[in-house]
């Protein structure tokens, strides 16, 4: 039965590293025209207007880099926390609750802000998030309570209280019931960096977050104890490495980052509170974590590759009466593909049965 | 009769019906844990067989075919599972994540076309006499055939686990998988069986919400039942008898949550709403404060990588 065998590499290859996030972009490239073709569409029209024609305007690269602001933002969060093997799955539900407590400011001080408004505002987002993550962080470490779980459970109330808040407390008073806040005013809005784009400060922060990420992990201490941990637990024990710090301090910093992701949307490209934030930014991130291999420069590339599904769902939908759903598989897709090739990074793909004993018996005799 | 006494039925049915797409996901997760595999993606599984559930039922007209195609759909996500995580070695908590996200948005890509489109109800049991009784009949006999097949699951899974020699073997692959290939047993085989297993269950589970729970198609329709089911397999310490409490519990909540909307005490409905997700996270909290006990009955291999050669 077994046509293809895996055999263990020595060492992981290095070049692997690089070249299976190419190969699972191709793959899904592949799929996709399957895809389109078997939906009935012109697989070849359908791929320009997905991935192509959204790049070919200033407007266009503007929306990527909007898109890709949160994607990078969370994503350099989780991979910290994912290399401690720490399982931040809660981003979404983070990212709102920076929305929440960010957006909250610019409402409260609806038409008395000042200069100070905003800077106080992306404090709060990025304390809202980093609060609602650290319940997750003091779950796990006080009472042993996977943060995989627990984290997850937090999007859903989240999204619950933000829909409550809009219904109530956030809404719009001269705005017909309907559950959208007012426009934040011109000193709670984040300043556009492009003009004619909608690229707004947030992007900065989030090649910040790139660029601290990098430094955090590369350069310092708390980096390397981040890996140990991640990589041989039993090792950061007997060196005397604080796990339970650890699994403090990446969860408060992935949910602050998500929380200023959230702040960043609603202070950005939205400009008011409502209650569809976000298309799944918190979810989609942890795609662009694995398929940037936890590094941050990966991340930046893959949160604008991912951008780009966000968007070219859109264009496609507009284009060619493609369904947005496409979007979500696509993402899916990737990251199966990415998973799948990964295998190449460790083992070495041998084709044809080694006689009939089976994998164990053939690696003895060889 | 009092009032109070006449809602006591239809509470009790509700929570029986509620209980049951849990029971479906958390008892088919709890084997593919047994037999030492951590499949996170039971969420996507449930949708997946939701929407394919309520596809064929509603071109077929048969709700049976509806089931089966659902169990199907539920399974063949999990075979792309098993490849990925017990062929191609890939980290089983990435690739259970993966299969939810891929999940959601496959579903929304297939159920674009039914969602707002009406279904015929699923029979419900009659037995003359007994489901005629007050207060209880109609609970206890008188809910489609689904429910009492997940709980004639709870037995059954149990029989099979603590009863039979596969169940046996199935235990020893999840405690210790080097030992149990060095006896001789194909354990990737064994895992790859028990993973279908899970995804059928998880399968079964969301059609039963789209069939016959909710009875309509809706884009993310689970909303997070998937991961309340892997909750729930923590909370049972890996015992299907107490999956079923906890099961009944998370019904219980869904509904009272529903009834309390329902007798106008003012409380947004906003807030309610978390109520079941909230439990959840309480529950874990209560059980898993308890590490020996957790230590005791988690399978031992639970979430590891086997390569035979390694």
């Amino acid at each position: 039965m077994t046509l293809l065998r895996l055999e263990p590499r020595g060492e992981a290859s290095r070049a692997m590293v690089y070249a299976t996030p190419l190969l699972a972009v191709a793959l899904t490239l592949v799929s996709g025209f399957l895809l389109f073709w078997a939906m009935g569409f012109d697989p070849v029209k359908a791929l320009h207007a997905f991935f192509i024609a959204p790049l070919m305007s200033l407007r266009g690269l503007g929306e990527l880099a909007v898109k890709a602001t949160p994607l990078v933002l969370c994503a350099i969060g989780l991979a910290i926390g994912f290399r401690a093997n720490v399982w931040n799955i809660g981003a979404e539900g983070q990212l709102t609750l920076g929305a929440i407590t960010g957006g909250g400011l610019a409402l409260a001080f609806y038409g008395e802000g000042g200069w100070w408004l905003l800077p106080l505002m992306i404090v709060a987002g990025m304390a809202g998030g980093a609060l609602w993550a650290a319940i997750p962080a003091f779950l796990r470490v006080r009472f042993n309570a996977s943060e995989i779980l627990t984290s997850l459970m937090l999007n859903y109330v989240a999204l619950h209280l933000l829909n409550y808040l809009m219904h109530g407390p956030y809404r719009d008073p001269d705005g017909f019931a309907f559950p959208e806040s007012r426009l934040f005013e011109a000193d709670a809005v984040l300043p556009l960096l492009v003009a004619g784009t909608r690229v707004h400060l947030g992007s900065l922060f989030a090649l910040l977050a790139v660029a601290a990420g990098w430094f955090l992990m590369a350069r310092t201490f708390i980096g390397f104890q981040i890996k140990v941990i991640g990589l041989t637990p039993t090792a950061a024990g007997y060196a005397g490495f604080n796990q339970k710090k650890i699994i403090w301090l990446t969860l408060l910093l992935s949910g602050a980052l998500a929380g200023l992701a959230g702040l960043g949307e609603v202070a950005g490209p939205i400009g008011q509170m409502n209650p569809t934030i976000s298309p799944g930014y918190g979810y989609t991130a942890i795609i662009v974590a694995f398929l940037g291999r936890l590094h941050p420069v990966g991340i930046l590339l893959a949160g604008f590759l991912m951008a780009l599904s966000f968007i070219g769902g859109e264009a496609a939908q507009i284009a060619l009466g493609l369904p947005k759903a496409i979007t979500g598989v696509f993402q899916g897709m990737l990251l199966f593909f990415l998973l799948a090739t990964d295998v190449l990074i460790r083992y070495r793909v041998r084709f044809g049965a080694k006689g009939a004993a089976g994998s164990g018996v053939g690696r003895a005799a060889a | 009769m009092s009032a109070e006494l006449a809602l006591l039925g239809p509470i009790l049915a509700a929570m029986l019906a509620a209980a049951t797409p849990l029971l479906f996901a958390a008892l088919g997760e709890l084997v593919v844990e047994k037999s030492g595999v951590l499949n996170l993606g039971v969420e996507g599984m449930m949708l997946v067989g939701a929407v394919c559930g309520f596809a064929v039922a509603v071109q077929t007209g048969s709700s049976t075919l509806g089931f089966v195609a659902g169990a199907a759909a539920g399974a063949g996500m999990a075979a792309l599972f098993g490849v990925l995580t017990l062929l191609l070695l890939a980290n089983q908590v990435a690739t259970g994540l993966a299969l939810t996200l891929f999940g959601v948005g496959l579903s929304a890509l297939i159920g674009q076309g039914f969602v707002g489109i009406p279904i015929a109800d699923v029979p419900e049991l009659y037995i003359p006499g007994l489901t005629d009784l007050p207060v209880i009949g109609k609970a206890l006999f008188g809910q489609d055939a689904l429910v009492y097949l997940a709980l004639a699951a709870v037995p059954a899974v149990h029989w099979f686990l603590y009863a039979t020699r596969k169940g046996l073997i199935l235990r020893a692959v999840g405690e210790n998988h080097a030992a149990a290939h060095a006896l001789g047993y194909k354990v990737i085989r064994i895992r790859f069986l028990a993973v279908l297993f899970g995804g059928a269950m998880s399968g079964m589970g969301g059609a039963f919400l789209s069939l016959d729970y909710t009875p309509m198609w809706a884009e993310g329709i689970s909303s997070g039942r998937g991961w309340i089911a892997l909750a729930l397999v923590v909370f049972a310490t890996w015992k299907p008898g107490r999956v079923l409490l906890g099961a009944w519990l998370f019904g219980g909540v869904t509904i009272a949550q529903l009834h309390v909307q329902g007798l106008g005490i003012d409380i947004p409905s906003q807030l309610l709403s978390m109520l079941p997700y909230l439990a959840t996270v309480i529950v874990l909290v209560v059980i898993s404060r308890d590490v020996a006990r957790i230590r005791l009955n988690a399978p031992a291999s639970l979430g590891k990588v086997f390569h035979p050669d390694a």
